[in-house]
């Protein structure tokens, strides 16, 4: 399956959330996209977003200050 | 785009309305979206990112607040209300609201009026898009509630400006206003809408209570910095400073954090007050000169403007006095520029009273 990747480090929210959400729309249904972000403040807006929206959070890691999201649309 | 405005054939189910709810993240406008989805209208909710909301930044930036609970309320509204919430980016196009309001300022440097008048017409732009085809739109306004914006004379002023003229639909003041399309349609049933005016909350909290929403946000002033008075006074600093108007997203981001002292006009200083500060402000090195203690522990310093070697002693000096080497006789600092060339000096911490209460911006 592909898997197209976003860098939203040193972004804020709501951009790191805005810039996933356009991601996503670029993709078919069923494609998975990671979005690597610093924002702790994503770890409560990505999933509440993509629940709301009805995508599927896959995966949620975090190393060191970075939290890597897969996300399948 | 077909946009069937004519009574439906009683022959066929009548087709589900769609409505965009304009979500700051506050009460009003959950409640808004709240009274048109109860009567069965397919509500999404829009919000849009100026650069100047509240939202999020400064409790992602600053550690103190770590323990608080991070949400989005506009998420966390969509979610009470089960709806689809669709941000937009604006920041670009919304410099020119706050630089150029047609309709002036409120209090600070909020243009309220002109910025209402501006999210409506995005939303109707995107709403009336074939692709999403929607009815009509819902704002949480109520008559009285704000005294720029939110008055009888701008409800119209904004319908009309805005371009979404009868398809703005207040729920909670539409009794106060002309019947809107929605409700002359029956897409909604005008006597299930309310008449809530003036500055009051209580009629909106006991419409909170009926619905079953706790723990919804209520800040101060609003959701949007410019109308604080100190962020207001910030961004008129770096206007003056400039000698002229203008900001890019990275001014107004920075404008949240950290204290900013101007020792002179021609620069001032960003210091961090806190780890999480610091941890935003290093995102910034390849933009600025910073300056960092190296013989003690203390705050990162941004350098905004232009300075000859004589100003980043004088910036040294005050970065040192916020250090913990504050009381010692020398503090040695590293002065970075933006690609990464470095030095070390020794300084003297600025005493405490050469610091003048009025470079604090």
């Amino acid at each position: 399956m592909s898997q197209q990747t976003l860098d939203c480090r040193n972004l804020l929210c709501p951009m790191p959330v805005i810039r996933t959400q356009n991601a996503l729309k670029e993709l078919s249904e069923g494609e998975l996209l990671e979005v690597t972000c610093t924002d702790p403040g994503t770890l409560s807006d990505i999933p509440t977003w993509c629940r709301i929206n009805e995508h599927e959070v896959i995966s949620t890691k975090e190393i060191g200050h970075e939290i890597i999201f897969v996300i399948k649309k | 785009m077909t946009q069937n405005i004519s009574s439906q054939d009683t022959s066929n189910p009548p087709k589900q309305r769609k409505a965009v709810a304009l979500i700051s993240g506050g009460l009003d406008s959950l409640l808004a979206a709240k009274v048109v989805q109860e009567q069965g209208v397919h509500v999404e909710g829009i919000n849009f990112y100026t650069g100047f909301c509240v939202e999020g930044h400064t409790h992602a930036i600053r550690k103190k607040d770590k323990d608080k609970q991070k949400r989005n309320n506009s998420l966390w509204v969509a979610e009470q209300l089960g709806i689809k919430l669709h941000i937009i980016d604006i920041s670009e196009e919304y410099k020119d609201i706050v630089l150029n309001p047609k309709h002036g300022y409120g209090a600070n440097l909020n243009p309220c009026l002109d910025c209402k008048i501006f999210m409506v017409n995005q939303a109707q732009a995107w709403a009336w898009a074939e692709e999403n085809d929607f009815d009509f739109i819902i704002t949480g306004e109520v008559i009285g509630q704000r005294p720029k914006s939110q008055r009888k004379e701008t409800m119209p002023i904004i319908a009309r400006e805005s371009g979404a003229d009868d398809r703005l639909l207040r729920p909670l003041c539409a009794k106060n206003l002309i019947p809107t399309l929605p409700e002359r349609e029956g897409w909604v049933n005008r006597e299930e809408l309310y008449g809530f005016s003036g500055r009051s909350r209580k009629p909106q909290f006991e419409l909170a209570k009926k619905f079953g929403f706790e723990d919804f946000a209520q800040p101060a002033g609003g959701c949007c910095f410019l109308t604080d008075a100190n962020y207001s006074k910030k961004l008129a600093d770096l206007w003056d400073a400039r000698g002229e108007r203008r900001y890019e997203l990275d001014d107004i981001m920075l404008l949240k954090v950290g204290r900013h002292i101007r020792p002179k006009k021609n620069f001032k200083l960003i210091v961090s007050r806190e780890e999480g500060e610091n941890n935003f402000l290093r995102g910034y090195k390849k933009q600025f000169t910073s300056i960092h203690t190296v013989s003690h522990g203390g705050p990162l310093t941004l350098l905004d403007g232009e300075f000859d070697k004589e100003d980043i002693k004088l910036a040294a000096q005050i970065a040192a006095r916020y250090s913990g080497g504050k009381n010692a006789e020398q503090v040695t600092v590293q002065v970075e520029n933006y690609k990464g060339t470095s030095y070390v000096m020794d300084i003297p911490p600025m005493p405490a009273d050469d610091v003048k209460q009025e470079w604090h911006v």
